[in-house]
């Protein structure tokens, strides 16, 4: 199945939630919505979903529009935040609710039900839960059985809204890894939304970073990491060191000194600087594009992180390798080994 | 525990003046009869009538209010409309109102010449003075125990499992027949044996509207009254204690429900 999104605004009020958001999906792509609080990612899937509507645009399922049909008519297998089961039946009744709703000339008999349902406790492993009720699993426990229960209906898509957000940071990388096995087993056209951008890089085959109802960047993991098309993107993923730089005469300057950086085929005007944090190499004062002193300096592991207060006023943090040792005080040379410049303040 | 000796004795002893030692004094009242006299007093085409007004006409007026109360609770919870605070507010109206002020106003309202009752009346419809009256009376006292039993629980139920059962195939009907009513159940049946309770006891509201004749519209509570005034008071606690011995089931069955609420449902 795929998915076709044209021109989508959707207004809460006077808030844009979507402002003119484009997207195509692939036939079993497992694809990730990365974006911050506010950025509309929830609002895209519950749009595709059927949950809401949009006040324009298109949606479009293999090249059908999804608009004309309601949620109970789209055969999309929605995964909720927090789950949404039902609190009185059993998880088995919870798994076989879509199936025992169906209208009675294309319902399956009894034993039909109860093989498909087993079939599915086994596919996420909690078959030996088929009697407890919900609220006597755990969070990661109940993920699954909401999984399991979209999962029921044969869904053509299937939509998963923060589907780790609440669980704990172990429990949320053993479902990560558990996630993109059961897409490869079941291959299913699906759509994640997170604001954990580590989440998004590690499960999906390709992320679209949303911010302000906009789409920023859509492209595979190791794109909106290694190239990122807007300064938002930058800044969002990964942890970066962002300068407000001024370009003049083919100078790049940050605030009254000239860096020793190219400043080929940029735009004049104030910009944005972006390094990643362990971009910044460490070298002997007077070396490389800016100067500091270091602040402080705490070790993490493999790399010290180190304050760095630039000649130019600015304070930095920098990631570097635990090879030379830094300590407070210390006068050091700053190079970026990449960096990336953006116009606009 | 701190304090646990002074309060457990507070508790034990206030709740024996208030309530046991009462309870006890009308038993122990009700053996001066014997069992024959008792069965006879019972079984009196007058008290078997009115017993039979008050438990009929409570148990009609609660399964209104139980339907009724549903459909105020979804809009109060669910809906965001203006004045929805006001209403909110005046569903408490008959647990403030004192009981004899609720009575005179539906008496005066009901009335032949009343404004409900003269249209009633144009049509053929007698409220006021009959036993229709007892029943409009009873819906009026009970609506609040079943709205306010059965709100903090739907305002817990997340309108997400709607949306989870709409997107699973589920029509708007199996919706609200497969999980939601299953889920206000037994918030539902509480709020239903609370009303019933309520309009059983009820005294002040409804001798003004009920017209009072003895086997038609006395309820059995004014019979009570009535052998009282006559210095009959083994009469009066035969009927007293038949009405006891019922709200003690009902209550009993309400606990039972809650129990039984509670070990399926737990709070998130």
């Amino acid at each position: 199945m795929t998915i076709e999104v044209r021109n989508l605004v959707k207004k809460f009020d006077s808030f844009k939630a979507l402002d003119g958001v484009d997207l195509k999906v692939d036939n079993g792509e497992l694809l990730a919505l990365l974006g911050p609080s506010g950025s509309g990612k929830t609002t895209l899937l519950r749009i595709i979903a059927g949950l809401d509507w949009p006040d324009s645009g298109d949606v479009a399922f293999n090249g059908e529009d999804a608009l004309a049909q309601g949620a109970r008519e789209r055969h999309v297998g929605f995964v909720f935040q927090h789950y949404a089961l039902f609190r009185h039946m059993t998880v088995f009744e919870n798994v076989a609710f879509g199936l025992r709703v169906q209208p009675r000339a294309i319902r399956k008999d009894e034993s039909t039900i109860r093989a498909r349902v087993t079939e599915l406790l086994d596919l996420v492993q909690l078959d030996w839960l088929a009697d407890r009720y919900p609220s006597q699993l755990s969070g990661g426990q109940r993920q699954r059985i909401a999984l399991a229960r979209a999962l029921a209906i044969e869904p053509r898509i299937l939509l998963l809204d923060e589907p780790f957000g609440a669980l704990d940071a172990k429990v949320r990388k053993e479902l990560r890894r558990w996630l993109r096995s059961l897409h490869h087993e079941i291959n299913v056209t699906s759509i994640f939304v997170t604001h954990d951008q580590e989440e998004a890089l590690e499960v999906a085959n390709r992320v679209v970073v949303m911010d302000k109802g906009r789409i920023e960047q859509i492209g595979s993991p190791d794109d909106v990491y290694e190239t990122p098309a807007t300064a938002f993107v930058h800044g969002f993923i990964g942890e970066s060191i962002e300068l407000p730089v001024k370009i003049e005469g083919g100078v790049i300057r940050l605030g009254d000194r000239p860096l020793r950086l190219a400043a080929d085929g940029l735009a004049p005007g104030a910009s944005r600087l972006f390094v990643r944090r362990h971009d910044m190499l460490v070298g002997p004062p007077g070396s490389g594009a800016f100067e500091g002193a270091v602040q402080h300096v705490r070790n993490f592991g493999p790399v010290q992180r180190a304050e760095v207060a630039l000649s130019g006023g600015e304070t930095i943090e920098i990631d570097a390798p635990r090879d030379r040792e830094l300590r407070a005080g210390d006068t050091i040379g700053l190079e970026p080994r990449r960096y990336r410049i953006f116009a606009g303040a | 525990m701190p304090g646990f000796g002074l309060t457990m004795g507070l508790t034990l002893s206030w709740l024996s003046i208030i309530i046991l030692i009462p309870l006890a004094g009308l038993l122990l009242k009700s053996l001066e009869l014997s069992p024959e006299q008792f069965w006879n007093i019972l079984s009196s085409r007058r008290t078997l009538n009115a017993l039979r007004v008050s438990f009929g006409l409570a148990f009609a007026a609660a399964c209104v209010n139980l339907v009724m109360g549903s459909i105020i609770v979804w809009a109060l919870v669910r809906y965001r409309f203006p004045g929805r605070r006001l209403f909110d507010a005046i569903v408490d109206v008959p647990f403030a109102l004192p009981t004899a002020v609720a009575g005179v106003a539906l008496t005066a309202l009901f009335a032949e010449k009343g404004w409900l009752g003269a249209p009633l009346a144009a049509a053929g419809i007698k409220v006021a003075f009959t036993p229709l009256g007892i029943f409009v009376a009873m819906i009026f006292i009970g609506i609040p125990f079943v709205v306010r039993t059965v709100q903090p629980v739907l305002q817990d139920l997340d309108p997400e499992i709607e949306e989870a059962a709409g997107s699973l195939g589920a029509s708007r009907w199996q919706t609200i027949i497969r999980v939601i009513l299953p889920s206000l159940g037994p918030a539902l049946l509480t709020g239903l044996a609370l009303a019933f309770a309520r309009a059983v006891g009820e005294y002040g509201s409804v001798i003004f509207i009920a017209g009072n004749l003895p086997n038609v519209s006395e309820i059995a509570p004014l019979l009570i009254v009535i052998r009282l005034s006559e210095f009959r008071y083994a009469d009066a606690t035969a009927i007293a204690v038949v009405m006891l011995v019922v709200s003690f089931v009902i209550i009993f069955a309400v606990n039972r429900l809650q129990r039984w609420a509670r070990s399926r449902i737990p709070a998130r």
